[in-house]
């Protein structure tokens, strides 16, 4: 923790609150702080540096070092809203300073423009509220370009030929080569595909106080134990402390926004590490607490102007929840890859990012990675070929040869946005604080599953191509469980079917912002964290215009 | 190892340096704190027929009793019950198959394979496991094998005694650093370099 950091008391008014502190939450954290606003961000999880994170797969793993615990913040699901939704893990997503993004995987794709205006481009799809966004890619350009210069992203400009246009080239060269990338890249130019070096948010050179990745293979899942990874605690948060207006309050978890007899947010009401209720009082709100924790703030801050839910006149909080489709090939090779070294993938494809619906007969599109992101003992529990023995010599013999022989395509795809996929409060499970537990229902588009099908069928033939000696296939199922949480406050011009404006700001509440996965109208192609980045930075520059307009009261 | 890689890379030298550490302080514990020796005898033989000595060392050779031990006393006392349970249940079934042998560890490799496939071989799918002790012991096998292959491949750095010396990475090719550079494997060894594809036909549009 920066000794820079102001200590604000809960009674003064800061102008701004921000409520989590992950890729969004960091970002307008940064932002706004630089701007000259004093920001108070509050932070769910504790305050873990480089020191701990560790490589033990139990402590990181198996005990949630990183993430949401399922027995104090438990969950429930059901597939749709006419069933009584059981209890069991549904979403995972990082609780401490830095959230998800510290345990990420750093794929970091922009979005294209088809992923904005997909709805006039080819209509509306059956079974979905497809929608356009109301900004264009063109507005975002500059955004992206801010993410991949001031928190670090590698990677080679021009080397996708669909690649949506961009206004500058990456700030460092693209991480190294790994042997899965090799054949993936060799398999994918002979059948005719266009694979190119992944852009990744992981240091291929050092910055200060930052090191190049050292290729250590405790990445997805894993915080970076150099700062490599550039997590908003590595990258946003450092800068937000150096300003010498924000603090980052760790242990603090904010259960309810109140609003005065104006109908204004006043701060945000949170649990402090003892459990005691405090409020810290702000001149404006922003919610930063990803695709899940966001809808479910407003849904438990409901009150008497807002029986349904904070900023919830639409009825569309908590709606529209997008998990992103999912599919996965893997391939056995007669030389070690060792691709247990290094990040995860290092070879993208995109052929299939924008799919014509009447020629394959679905909606969406994606995007393929080659890929090993398993660390030794997950590998052993969940990565053997299908049928192989589960023990004894014949397992060991296959775990050893496998292990440093194998990689995987992992094919990325759209969610369409339907309505019944949400977000709400359970009615009778409630989290360790006493809060109404998380309910997710969720029924993947059957075209959601159709594109991952057919994408893992190339995924096979490339790994044919690339010379696999066996090759098998994991079809996508329905998911259960998700990590990316988007669209479920969605952003719209029209207040009867979006929750925020172009402005991240709520149409129902002057002074309240709502901005990360939640705000996606579409969900990409699969990896959602560059996007939502950018629309931090743009939210920044739009709530700071406001604010100095004078429009936000005060 | 250049000067400037090393400026370039200090502070996973440091961390490095912090590995070796932690390494020190997780040598072998003089006993057992859960099992007798006897019980600690009869994990140690039931690891080693799920992870055994072949070319490579195996459970018994990467101290897994040792892991098991202090799981059960630390972050898995949750599992005591079961590992006391099992290992009577273990018995049960040993003296019905093989009543003359007073010991799972007394066994042959091929009496033990055969006790813990009779152990196994009801675990999970449609079946219903042929008797409620044979039940319990089954899910006691299934959680005795995952901590046998956790003890196995644990980080040796983490502090938990499993994975002596890495022997369990070393046995599935996992090189005991934790920074690498490249050229990582056999396919990525002479790649030439990143080079555009060279014009063809356009195949931009599925």
């Amino acid at each position: 923790m920066n000794p820079d950091q102001p200590k604000y008391k809960t009674t003064d008014e800061v102008d701004f609150v921000i409520v989590g502190s992950g890729a969004a939450g960091g970002i307008l954290a940064k932002e706004l702080s630089t701007n000259g606003f004093r920001v108070v961000v509050l932070e769910q999880g504790p305050y873990l540096t480089e020191k701990d994170f560790v490589h033990d797969e139990i402590k990181v793993r198996q005990f949630d070092l990183l993430t949401n615990h399922p027995d104090l913040q438990p969950n429930t699901f059901r597939k749709t809203p006419n069933e009584k939704a059981r209890h069991q893990r549904a979403i995972m997503y990082g609780r401490l300073v830095g959230g998800t993004s510290v345990h990420f995987t750093a794929n970091f794709w922009r979005f294209h423009e088809i992923d904005f205006t997909e709805h006039t481009r080819f209509g509306p799809a059956a079974g979905a509220d497809l929608v356009d966004w109301p900004i264009t890619y063109a507005d975002l350009e500059p955004y992206y370009t801010k993410v991949e210069w001031e928190i670090g992203v590698s990677g080679l400009e021009n080397a996708s030929p669909f690649d949506p246009p961009r206004s500058k080239p990456y700030p460092m060269p693209p991480l190294p080569v790994k042997s899965s990338g090799v054949l993936f890249e060799r398999a994918a130019r002979k059948l005719g595909f266009h694979p190119f070096p992944a852009p990744m948010a992981i240091l291929s050179k050092p910055r200060p106080g930052r090191s190049a990745c050292i290729n250590c293979g405790f990445c997805l899942g894993f915080g970076c134990e150099v700062g490599a990874k550039s997590s908003s605690l590595a990258s946003a948060i450092r800068m937000a402390e150096q300003t010498g207006r924000c603090e980052i309050r760790p242990n603090s978890y904010v259960h309810r926004i109140d609003l005065d007899a104006n109908g204004r947010a006043t701060g945000a009401v949170y649990f402090d590490e003892k459990r005691a209720v405090q409020r810290q009082k702000a001149k404006a709100v922003v919610i930063c607490a990803n695709g899940a924790e966001t809808p479910r703030l407003l849904l438990l801050s409901a009150n008497k102007q807002f029986p349904n839910g904070l900023a919830n006149s639409s009825g569309f909080v908590g709606k529209h929840l997008m998990m992103n489709s999912a599919a996965i090939s893997r391939g056995l090779f007669e030389h070690p890859l060792n691709d247990y070294k290094g990040f995860a993938a290092s070879r993208v494809l995109h052929d299939f990012y924008e799919l014509d619906p009447d020629k394959v007969g679905f909606r969406g599109g994606g995007g393929l990675d080659a890929r090993f992101t398993d660390t030794p003992i997950s590998f052993a529990l969940g990565s053997m070929p299908p049928g192989a023995p589960r023990w004894g010599k014949g397992f060991k013999d296959v775990l050893s040869h496998n292990f440093p022989r194998t990689f995987e395509i992992f094919c990325h795809g759209t969610s369409l946005p339907v309505a019944d996929n949400s977000i709400s409060l359970d009615p009778e499970l409630k989290d360790a604080w006493g809060l109404p537990a998380i309910r997710m229902t969720y029924k993947d588009h059957p075209d959601d599953l159709k594109l991952c099908n057919w994408m893992n069928v190339r995924a096979a033939e490339i790994l044919e191509a690339a010379g696999a000696v066996k090759k098998w296939s994991f079809p996508a199922r329905e998911q259960q469980f998700g990590v990316h949480l988007l669209g479920t406050c969605r952003m719209g011009n029209d207040p009867k079917t979006s929750v925020i404006n172009s402005d991240h700001q709520t149409h129902d509440v002057n002074n309240l912002f709502l901005c990360d996965g939640s705000s996606l109208v579409t969900s990409g192609r699969g990896q959602p964290t560059m996007t939502i980045e950018a629309l931090a930075f743009r939210a920044a520059d739009r709530i700071t215009a406001l604010s100095k307009r004078g429009d936000l009261g005060a | 190892m250049s000067a400037g890689w090393l400026s370039i890379h200090w502070p996973a030298m440091l961390s490095a340096a912090a590995h070796a550490r932690q390494a020190v302080n997780s040598a072998a514990p003089a006993k057992f704190e859960f099992f007798s020796p006897e019980q600690a005898a009869e994990i140690d033989a039931i690891s080693a027929r799920i992870l055994p000595a072949t070319d490579t060392p195996g459970a018994h050779e990467a101290g897994v009793v040792f892991f098991i031990d202090r799981a059960l006393v630390t972050f898995a006392k949750s599992h005591q019950k079961k590992y006391s349970e099992g290992l009577s249940q273990l018995q049960t079934v040993l003296h019905e198959t093989f009543p003359g042998t007073v010991k799972f560890s007394a066994a042959t490799s091929e009496q033990q394979d055969q006790i813990l496939q009779s152990l196994d071989r009801h675990f999970g799918g449609t079946k219903r496991p042929a008797s409620r002790s044979l039940a319990e012991a089954q899910s006691f096998f299934e959680m005795i094998r995952v901590d046998t292959i956790t003890g196995f491949l644990i980080d040796p750095d983490s502090g938990r005694m499993g994975n002596r010396d890495g022997v369990g990475w070393k046995a599935i090719g996992r090189d005991p650093e934790h920074m690498f550079q490249p050229p990582f494997g056999y396919y990525d060894k002479d790649y030439p370099g990143w080079e555009p594809a060279p014009a063809s036909a356009d195949k931009t549009k599925s």
